[in-house]
């Protein structure tokens, strides 16, 4: 398997470390007509599938009022950046079950201490 | 036979398969195939065989006392060394080929393909074992549940009094796969002739280090 191991390590990208529950701010490369820039798409991580270069990743988000799910291949080349905007508490590998909530039972709570790591 | 354009394939070791991104973003899955390098064993004209090939040797053996004597008695009038894999590639008749003609002792690489080729890649398939009308044939089967007792069941194979038999061809169970397969159609991705490796979008016949033919 080295060949194939080595022709996926050339689309490896740094990936900055997050979990299932984090809210992410995704820099999506777009492409009209013939001009290009960068949209940032923000929402919650609610899975993660797949492993190595072939990792996708599911982020939710509420867009004026309708729940969006966007799945990216965290390795593809147009994503130009991801941030970590915010660390989730949750005990959950997949949080499908936050499609069913409103309002508040749809909020995750903030992983406390390690914000405060990072903000120090 | 009508075609006209013959030329030599290469013999290539499935190596697996992953996929790639494109630049905007696309991802196609791929296969790595390590392909020759493949000597020249032996070259068949029509005039002393009765159709033009080329034979093909991938994989040197390197214990050479491995090889029996009859295999080494012919590798050693050729002044080759032997190999553990030799396969025939049909070629156009001597004269209408367009390329130049392969000698005893050349060696084929996968520099002989580039990116964008269409390929066909044949190969033996997966062994499946023994299986039903379903896997076998596609048939329809019936339903699952609601007390119903035909399930995977092939249902009738055929008519009454005529033709008072079944008809040949008719999909029955038996045995599946390891069956030589041809798939064409396939784009060469990408072609790294220091690694012997060539990149082709889609599935070829056969599990990770099957043995396949990959012909233009």
């Amino acid at each position: 398997m080295n060949l194939v191991t080595a022709l996926e390590e050339n689309f490896r990208r740094e990936i900055p470390a997050f979990n299932i529950g984090d809210t992410l701010k995704i820099h999506v490369r777009v492409v009209e007509g013939d001009k290009e820039r960068i949209q940032p798409y923000e929402g919650i991580v609610i899975a993660r599938k797949g492993a190595g270069v072939r990792e996708m990743v599911t982020v939710r988000k509420m867009s004026f009022g309708v729940g969006v799910e966007r799945i990216f291949p965290i390795h593809s080349p147009i994503i130009k950046q991801i941030d970590v905007v915010r660390r989730g508490d949750v005990r959950k590998a997949k949080l499908y079950y936050i499609r069913h909530k409103k309002g508040k039972d749809a909020k995750i709570k903030e992983k406390a201490r390690e914000i405060k790591k990072a903000a120090v | 036979m009508s075609e006209m354009n013959r030329k030599t394939g290469i013999i290539g070791k499935k190596l697996g398969m992953t996929q790639v991104f494109a630049e905007n973003g696309n991802v196609s899955v791929v296969t790595l195939i390590e392909a020759g390098p493949c000597a020249v064993i032996q070259v068949k004209t029509v005039e002393r065989d009765g159709y033009a090939a080329v034979k093909l040797g991938f994989q040197e053996i390197i214990k050479t006392k491995r090889v029996n004597k009859p295999m080494k008695g012919m590798f050693d009038k050729i002044s080759q060394k032997p190999h553990k894999l030799l396969r025939e590639f049909r070629l156009n008749a001597a004269g209408s080929g367009n390329e130049q003609a392969l000698k005893v002792g050349d060696v084929v690489t996968v520099a002989g393909f580039a990116v964008g080729d269409v390929v066909k890649v044949s190969g033996k398939t997966k062994g499946k074992g023994f299986q039903g009308v379903m896997k076998r044939h596609n048939y329809r089967g019936g339903p699952g549940s609601h007390g119903s007792m035909f399930n995977r069941a092939p249902g009738s194979i055929g008519a009454s009094s005529f033709p008072s038999r079944v008809w040949k061809n008719t999909g029955l169970p038996g045995h599946m796969g390891a069956v030589r397969v041809t798939v064409s159609n396939l784009r060469v991705i990408d072609v790294k002739p220091e690694q012997n490796l060539l990149i082709i979008k889609g599935a070829v016949p056969g599990p990770t280090g099957n043995i396949v033919e990959i012909t233009k």
